[in-house]
């Protein structure tokens, strides 16, 4: 009696430890995942709740290379910059509590910006979920309104197909963050690892073509047209309907302005271009669209740094509106002709409608607007920064991609540079976020290795201190990125709004006392340093800096304090209502 | 640039539009549902929705953290399982412009966890809402009140020495009628439902 009771335990217990082996757990499913959606990257930082994962990692060693960023907000940054750079979907993976909770400016950022990016966040084990558990944070709810959806994983069964999702959720669409949960339990339980092939979800659907009816009518519209404007944001540029943008500007003769996000979409040396829009856009740009009667509005949300007061913007214009998000339509300015739709494809669908046109007398106006006030700079032997950027330029043919950090270098980087190809320009535009160019320039030189592009990172001296712990990973990994920092001692935009509309009441903005010897920091974190203070020496420090290939370069230069960004709309006036530069035109070569 | 003055002059109204605005401009404020005037009515109205949901985790803070997220009103919201137990149905109350309930029906159907969104307001629904009412009373005055919930057919589902709680159902106009007879008396608490509403015709398949 008891033999074959004995040979039954033994049995099951062969079984068990042999399914368990065919069983993986949920840190080995997770890995598994990763590498079946194809990631690259992963930028992440361990801790306690994802340890199992870093174990896994150790053991696999997985087809991804997992860049150990050195704060989670910087490896946001460099997941955005990923992405933005090379159109894929950034990973992060952080542990829980703290490493979720300095994940949330970089995933605020990719929100407001339509990045796509999935961030993997620790979490306690599900059954000490809201005990205040060591490093619990309620995750989902502190990131519920700056994500496109998040997910807890309660089951190590749902793992890989909520993966799935994710990846799917994050890159379609209007793109965004996501972010996912995963309790310490979770990752240790086991599971067969199965991932799926497609995903289907039922609240969820991504438009493609738009309503023909709706692209007749446009089509129309753009006949009757005397004024006609383009108005490109960065949807245009995550369809990849920048080239077909481009040649339907062409063949219609139609202007084209772009928004902060849009440059890149419509080269900038092409005479159609009327360059960037809004607060800090072109003079006539800004006139163009006062004085167009039909905008058409691609891939962009009329955002209140384009529209300024928004009764008063465009007032003769009838609006086409070209966008993949129906939220965003008609959401700050009522258009008459909405087109919910794929950009790229609704331009498909919109090209065999029109007609090739000319618009001559638009044209001619615009080019008046265009030598009333040019995009210039003062030239009198002192050290500007709109010079800086021009060199750059020069020096890479304007081929290079460049990110910019946030304040008056950004609206330099923006103004200056003459982007010509789409993704070249990287920036972080609806959050503003300080920080933001050193990391994302990391993760744009990673999705780009081996392509041969030179990757600029452009800083202003504070906000390039806000994530400066990374130029040290940037270096660990040779990354030739050539870092500029436009020291002009100050917070210069704060600055600049306090000259301008503050009687010159410089509160808390001055760096200088603060600010460290910016080379030797270089030096310290294993880059090379450069200083100029003369703009006899910007050739020599670009070349020297561009001489440099096995790590980055840092090149501080020591610009000008007052220098202003012009041309600017003050908050909340009228776009026709332009300060302008104050420079004489004999000042100017 | 100068913008060019109002399409038309209507005399004596009130709701002459602002001078100085375009046509394109007057089209915008209009298809926006402003007011034209600068102390005309904005066209805020009412409206019911009903809204049906994943019955996941987190899908009913994402519906209702959006309308606090967007700076929406939200008057009322009721939840409970719909037809299939995977899904809630949701019914919400809010007021806004033509352009704010337009975009409260966007960012609705935007949200990952939403399968259906409808707005009732001008469809030919059905509409209830319940309430618990009670009411401070004194054994002899019972008769009296009684006589009077009879009116709104308000059913009476408990007495203690002191009080008597009334249940009373039907649309909201109803509840706020009863309401305010009830004030006359000692009233001492009231817990409304808020509304559910389901159009009148089969519009779901759910
Ligand atoms: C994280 C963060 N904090 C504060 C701000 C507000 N802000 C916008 S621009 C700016 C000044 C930036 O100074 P700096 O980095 O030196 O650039 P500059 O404008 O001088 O080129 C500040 C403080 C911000 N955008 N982000
Ligand atoms: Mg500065």
């Amino acid at each position: 009696m008891s033999t074959p009771s004995a040979q039954l335990e033994t049995t099951a217990t062969t079984a068990d430890t042999e399914t368990d082996r065919q069983l993986a757990t949920g840190a080995e499913i997770f890995i598994r995942s990763l590498e079946a959606e194809g990631v690259e990257y992963v930028f992440g930082h361990p801790g306690g709740a994802i340890i199992s994962i870093y174990d896994e990692m150790h053991r696999i060693k997985p087809s991804f290379q997992h860049i150990l960023v050195r704060h989670e907000q910087g490896g946001t940054h460099a997941a955005e910059g990923y992405a933005k750079a090379t159109g894929k979907v950034g990973t992060v993976l952080v542990t829980s509590g703290p490493g979720a909770t300095n994940t949330v400016t970089g995933i605020a950022d990719a929100y407001m910006d339509s990045i796509p990016m999935v961030v993997f966040t620790g979490q306690v084990p599900t059954h000490l979920i809201g005990n205040d558990a060591f490093q619990e944070c309620d995750t989902i709810g502190v990131t519920r309104s700056i994500t496109k959806h998040s997910f807890l994983v309660r089951d190590v069964r749902e793992l890989a197909a909520t993966v799935k999702k994710a990846y799917h959720i994050a890159s379609t669409g209007r793109p965004g963050p996501v972010v996912v949960d995963l309790p310490k339990d979770v990752l240790a339980a086991r599971a067969p690892f199965h991932y799926p092939e497609t995903t289907s979800i039922r609240g969820y659907s991504v438009v493609g073509k738009g309503n023909q009816e709706q692209v007749r009518k446009a089509a129309q519209m753009i006949a009757e047209a005397h004024r006609p404007l383009f108005y490109v944001g960065g949807g245009t540029i995550i369809s990849g309907g920048s080239q077909k943008l481009t040649e339907l500007a062409r063949r219609t003769k139609i202007p084209v302005t772009t928004t902060l996000h849009g440059l890149g979409a419509f080269p900038e040396t092409d005479p159609l271009s009327v360059g960037m829009l809004g607060m800090h856009g072109t003079y006539f740009a800004n006139m163009a669209v006062q004085n167009t009667d039909l905008l058409i509005a691609v891939g962009a949300r009329f955002d209140d740094r384009v529209t300024g007061k928004i009764e008063a913007w465009a007032p003769h214009a009838r609006i086409i509106h070209i966008d993949i998000d129906p939220a965003c339509i008609s959401k700050n300015v009522p258009v008459d002709c909405p087109i919910l739709g794929d950009v790229a494809q609704v331009l498909d669908q919109l090209d065999p409608l029109i007609e090739p046109a000319e618009h001559d007398e638009w044209l001619a106006q615009i080019d008046v607007w265009k030598r009333e006030c040019p995009m210039d700079f003062r030239r009198d032997g002192k050290l500007r920064p709109q010079e800086v950027i021009r060199a750059l330029r020069d020096h890479t043919r304007g081929e290079a991609v460049v990110v910019t950090d946030v304040g008056q270098n950004q609206m330099w980087g923006a103004q200056f540079y003459s982007y010509v190809h789409p993704r070249s320009h990287i920036t972080s535009g609806g959050l503003g976020t300080m920080g933001f160019s050193l990391p994302a320039a990391m993760g744009a030189a990673l999705g780009l290795r081996g392509q041969n592009r030179d990757v600029i990172s452009i800083n202003g001296d504070g906000g390039v201190m806000m994530n400066i712990q990374e130029l040290g990973v940037a270096a660990a990994h040779g990354l030739p990125l050539k870092i500029v920092i436009l020291n002009n001692g100050y917070l210069g935009m704060v600055r600049q709004w306090q000259e301008l509309f503050h009687q010159e009441r410089y509160s808390h903005t001055h760096l200088e006392p603060t600010n460290p010897d910016f080379v030797r920091l270089a030096e310290a974190f294993g880059c090379v340093g450069l200083r100029c203070t003369d703009p006899a020496d910007i050739q020599d420090t670009i070349e020297a800096a561009w001489a440099v290939t096995d790590r980055p370069v840092v090149m501080e230069f020591r610009v000008v304090t007052e220098e202003k960004v012009f041309p600017m709309v003050p908050a909340g006036a009228a776009t026709d209502n332009m300060i302008t530069a104050q420079f004489s035109p004999e000042d100017c070569a | 640039m100068k913008a060019t003055s109002t399409t038309e002059t209507q005399t004596g109204a009130p709701t002459v539009p602002a001078p100085g605005f375009t046509p394109q401009q007057l089209f915008r404020k209009q298809a926006a549902g402003e007011a034209l005037s600068p102390n005309g009515e904005d066209n805020v109205h009412r409206h019911v929705l009903t809204v049906l949901i994943d019955n996941t985790i987190g899908a009913l803070n994402r519906v209702a953290n959006l309308f606090s997220q967007r700076g929406f009103n939200l008057e009322s919201v009721t939840v409970g399982e719909a037809k299939d137990p995977a899904h809630r149905r949701l019914t919400l109350v809010t007021t806004g412009n033509d352009r704010i309930i337009a975009q409260v029906l966007r960012q609705l159907s935007g949200l990952i966890d939403t399968i259906e969104v409808d707005d009732l307001t001008d469809e030919d629904h059905v509409e209830r809402e319940l309430c618990l009412v009670k009411v401070r009373c004194a054994a002899a005055d019972r008769a009296a009140l009684l006589a009077i919930v009879e009116v709104f057919r308000a059913n009476v589902v408990n007495i203690t020495p002191d009080s008597l709680t009334f249940e009373v159902t039907g649309p909201t106009a109803k509840v706020n009628a009863f309401i305010g007879v009830m004030k006359d008396y000692d009233l001492r608490e009231v817990a409304r439902s808020g509304r559910v509403a389901m159009r009148r015709r089969l519009a779901f398949e759910h």
